[in-house]
């Protein structure tokens, strides 16, 4: 059974269509990416998902309507919408006592485990606490819950380094199991890539590019051309080019690989340089990119 | 929205794995202990208008003693009137804090982004809804009852205290305040009138809070006054006002605003007579209506 199935799911703001009839299914023991522009629906998507918005096409979320059994729905999905939602006014203690009083997929022991590890006491205010801290202590909770898809809505904005790192090293280490699913979004792509197993760009409400990443890094490569050879590279119709150091890099959609490692090294590019090469050879935007 | 697939597609998901339900008593509980954690007002105000009140009363019998003269002259009032004054200043008070409970209950968690969290858990939007509405309707009120109870208390603990050895007679004191009479009363007040006949006034309150996309406060007092100021110059009547007022007083009339109503003769107060008043039921299906686009509001309404 798919965790996720949508069909022709649109959703709609006055003039603004924030989904434009996608269709997506998501399978058990994925890490899916959903990358896309500000303003391309991602979050609209996952709302829709989680339950928060009324949408008008099919979607089905562990066999759930999300919009009519949003609770139901939450005994088995997990989500950080956003960073900083917890309650300034909470206790530590009196949230894992709520979060304990109301889940019944919640481990109030691996909770405290995962927050022995850090600095937060159980008996500080949320308001008291750094906003890396309020990442941790939702992360802790999040980690307590036995769900069986956890969604993420740009989990580490505004965090610094350090505790971006510890956060997907722990959702990778200590939660992710395969059979669990993780649906993620973020700006901070190349901290993802190495953690995906799926990626979805979507741009204005539609889904531009749909793939596992092994398909990614088979279909997309990366040359740096040598510099005699650029105008045999270009012959071969890059989908992007750009310069490093007076070097030229370009990006090749589904090229001969032999023929490509004769002018120059070869790479398997980053999520970021393909989503900028596609998004840029849209039609209506003004980076023209080169062809 | 289509209920045959979600049938079939409930009890495969059921089967793969059972998510042990938690019963609804248990959400509540734990819905309103998080409503204490968040409004401490809901106790520590009535408790301070308690303590301010034992203070000034204290200050009074004092003074009382010393002079002599208000006692002697008035037994009666000497000892009724404050009793009733501490369990109107309590109610007042409780009452206060219900209505800015309300406007904020379901406008905060939007305005601090909270409800993004409280709807990542398996509680729904109208156990939510219901025990936000319970701490109006029976958390104060009870919260209350028993302050003014102790209030009550202690204040004839102190008045024998204090007037030890004045030559009045104590036992009079105890028996012409009857305490329990006057405590079953004040408790029928406080559930029915507090409870069930404002029930549509926190039902409105909640709605607003729920939709507010800014100031709860005025979107809640401003349209009603509106309506009032053009019935009034539209039609020169008043019969918006006359059930607002209707509703505030309550059934037993102006009376129980003033803090009288827990001494009103017995008689007023029989329950028969409070349910067979057709204001109170169709209060409560206007308190119905309004939690159940309360419901729906919640569930649409995200964070501001």
């Amino acid at each position: 059974m798919a965790v996720i199935e949508a069909r022709n799911l649109r959703k709609t703001y006055g003039p603004t269509i924030a989904l434009n009839s996608i269709d997506l299914r998501v399978e058990e023991g994925r890490i899916l990416g959903l990358i896309g522009p500000n303003g391309a629906g991602k979050t609209t998507a996952l709302n829709a998902i989680l339950g928060l918005i009324a949408y008008q096409g099919e979607l089905k979320v562990l066999g759930r309507d999300p919009w009519t059994e949003r609770d139901r729905l939450m005994r088995d999905v997990s989500f950080i919408a956003d960073v900083a939602v917890l309650p300034r006014w909470i206790r530590v203690s009196h949230l894992l006592d709520y979060v304990a009083g109301v889940h019944p997929r919640f481990d109030r022991g691996k909770a405290e485990a995962f927050l022995a590890k850090t600095t937060i006491s159980l008996n500080s205010k949320v308001k008291h606490l750094s906003k890396g801290m309020v990442a941790q202590l939702h992360l802790a909770l999040i980690m307590a819950i036995d769900a069986r898809l956890l969604v993420l809505d740009e989990p580490t904005l505004g965090l610094d380094i350090l505790y971006r790192k510890q956060f997907y090293d722990s959702l990778l280490n200590d939660y992710f199991d395969r059979t669990r699913t993780i649906l993620v979004t973020t700006h901070q792509v190349e901290e993802v890539q190495n953690v995906l197993t799926d990626l979805m760009f979507i741009d204005r409400g539609r889904i531009v590019l749909t793939c596992t990443m092994e398909e990614f890094e088979s279909r997309y490569v990366e040359v740096m051309v040598n510099p005699e050879k650029v105008d045999a590279a270009r012959a071969l119709k890059p989908i992007h080019e750009h310069q490093v150091f007076g070097r030229s890099i370009l990006l090749f959609e589904g090229a001969d690989r032999s023929q490509l490692a004769a002018l120059g090294d070869l790479r398997t590019p980053s999520i970021a340089d393909v989503f900028v090469a596609l998004m840029s050879n849209q039609p209506g935007q003004a980076q023209g990119g080169s062809r | 929205m289509n209920t045959q697939v979600n049938g079939a597609s409930e009890s495969l998901a059921s089967a793969a794995i059972a998510p042990p339900a938690i019963p609804v008593t248990r959400l509540i509980y734990w819905s309103l202990r998080r409503e204490l954690w968040e409004n401490r007002s809901i106790y520590i105000a009535p408790l301070a208008a308690a303590v301010v009140f034992l203070f000034g009363f204290i200050i009074s019998v004092a003074r009382s003693r010393y002079l002599h003269s208000l006692e002697a002259a008035h037994p009666h009032h000497g000892l009724t009137t404050p009793h009733e004054f501490a369990a109107g200043l309590i109610m007042g008070t409780a009452f206060i804090v219900g209505i800015f409970y309300s406007l904020d209950a379901l406008y905060g968690e939007r305005r601090d982004r909270s409800i993004l969290l409280w709807k990542s858990l398996p509680v729904s939007d109208v156990i939510t809804v219901l025990s936000k509405l319970t701490i109006p309707i029976l958390v104060l009120p009870l919260l209350s009852f028993v302050i003014t109870i102790a209030t009550q208390f202690i204040m004839l603990l102190l008045s024998t205290v204090l007037l030890l050895g004045s030559g009045q007679d104590l036992a009079a004191l105890w028996t012409q305040s009857s305490f329990f009479h006057v405590s079953l009363m004040l408790l029928y007040h406080l559930l029915l009138v507090h409870g069930l006949w404002y029930a549509p006034m926190y039902g409105w309150l909640l709605l607003v809070s729920a939709w507010a996309p800014r100031a709860p406060f005025i979107w809640a007092f401003l349209p009603p006054f509106v309506v009032v100021v053009v019935e009034k110059m539209a039609f020169n009547t008043t019969y918006f006002l006359d059930v607002l007022k209707y509703r505030v007083t309550g059934p037993e009339g102006p009376g129980s605003m003033t803090g009288n109503t827990p001494m009103d003769p017995l008689a007023s107060l029989i329950p028969v007579k409070f349910f067979s008043v057709p204001g109170l039921w169709i209060g409560l299906a206007v308190a119905a209506a309004f939690l159940a686009v309360t419901v729906r509001l919640r569930r649409s309404r995200g964070p501001i």
